[in-house]
């Protein structure tokens, strides 16, 4: 009997499980295509303002005007998720609005198209333009 | 040979290339104001003149639940309720068109389920509050016979026409629409 395929057999096992210790779709738990504070700045606005409850009514008129469907809200803890159809796509959004100092909210969008992050500043700037003009208010960059 | 499969190689680059050009386009799209958003926000909104926001949350809710709704999700501190109901969505000329079509090996579906969504929200409107307006949208996802999903708005006036007509003979107000200058 040759040992060559047992050999083979074996050295594509042992392969196959150092790769599989290299990385694991598990690991896609804590991964991020930029920095956490890339993504922070990327995602995230100030705006004057101490009024949660109206950041979030914007927030959620804006979604809507959006075409986006309120999946989820809660005023209290200043947080809506949304989710938009486009064909076999879908772009769900996450918004909350927490208070900074005395005086501003700062308001962060995380956007996922599909299964991937939107880590595309562009989509994000359109976003915070719409939602300025529901506040009357300037979205200022988070620095 | 060589040159082809460089070729090949070379294509399939630029297609992945433009793929991911695309997906961030998607994403930006999804969120731009579009220039059908105003009228589509006044044809699915209404004001009514009363400060109580909860009265009409609670209409709504009546006028739903009578529709076969059951509700998912609500929030009143920001005015949010969101409701589904499943029905059939077997129409049956889309169903002889099937059979008929697989006698001669042409593949078609029909639909077969779907999803209505409704998702409510009401604001206080006016320099002094005296009024609330009430935004609904209607939107439906169907699933085909060979389990294919696809979601439509639903942007017919009737079906706001409707809801609000109901919505006002409940409240014993008038559901009044802002027409745009």
């Amino acid at each position: 009997m040759s040992r060559a395929p047992a050999l083979a057999v074996a050295t594509l096992l042992a392969a196959a499980s150092a790769l599989g210790a290299c990385r694991s779709s598990r690991d896609e738990l804590f991964a991020t295509e930029k920095s956490q504070v890339e993504m922070r700045q990327i995602q995230s606005r100030a705006f004057e303002t101490t009024d949660r409850i109206a950041v979030v009514r914007a927030v959620i008129a804006t979604l809507q005007d959006l075409g986006f469907v309120i999946e989820k809200a809660d005023g209290t803890l200043g947080a809506v998720t949304a989710m938009k159809y486009q064909g076999l796509d879908t772009v769900l959004v996450t918004v909350t609005a927490r208070p900074r100092g005395t005086t501003q909210m700062i308001v962060r969008a995380s956007a996922q198209y599909n299964l991937e992050q939107v880590a595309d500043p562009a989509p994000y700037q359109r976003f915070f333009a719409a939602l300025g003009k529901a506040l009357f208010l300037e979205a200022q960059e988070v620095d | 040979m060589v040159s082809g499969r460089r070729c090949a190689l070379g294509l399939a680059l630029a297609v992945a290339a433009s793929a991911a050009g695309c997906r961030s386009n998607v994403a930006e799209q999804a969120l731009t104001l579009s220039e059908e958003s105003l009228a589509l926000r006044q044809l699915q909104t209404r004001r009514f003149d009363t400060k109580d926001e909860l009265l009409l949350l609670d209409a709504c809710s009546g006028v739903l639940q009578d529709l076969g709704f059951t509700l998912d999700e609500s929030d009143t501190s920001v005015g949010l309720l969101a409701a589904s109901k499943s029905a059939s969505a077997v129409e049956t000329e889309q169903v002889v068109m099937t059979f008929v079509a697989a006698g001669f090996m042409v593949p078609l579906s029909y639909d077969a389920r779907q999803i209505f969504r409704a998702t409510v929200v009401t604001h206080p409107v006016g320099k002094s509050g005296t009024s609330t307006a009430v935004r609904v949208t209607f939107q439906r996802s169907v699933w085909d016979s060979n389990g294919k999903m696809r979601t439509e708005h639903l942007e017919q006036p009737t079906v706001y026409e409707t809801f609000f007509d109901l919505l006002a003979k409940s409240v014993f107000l008038e559901a009044h629409q802002e027409i745009s200058p």
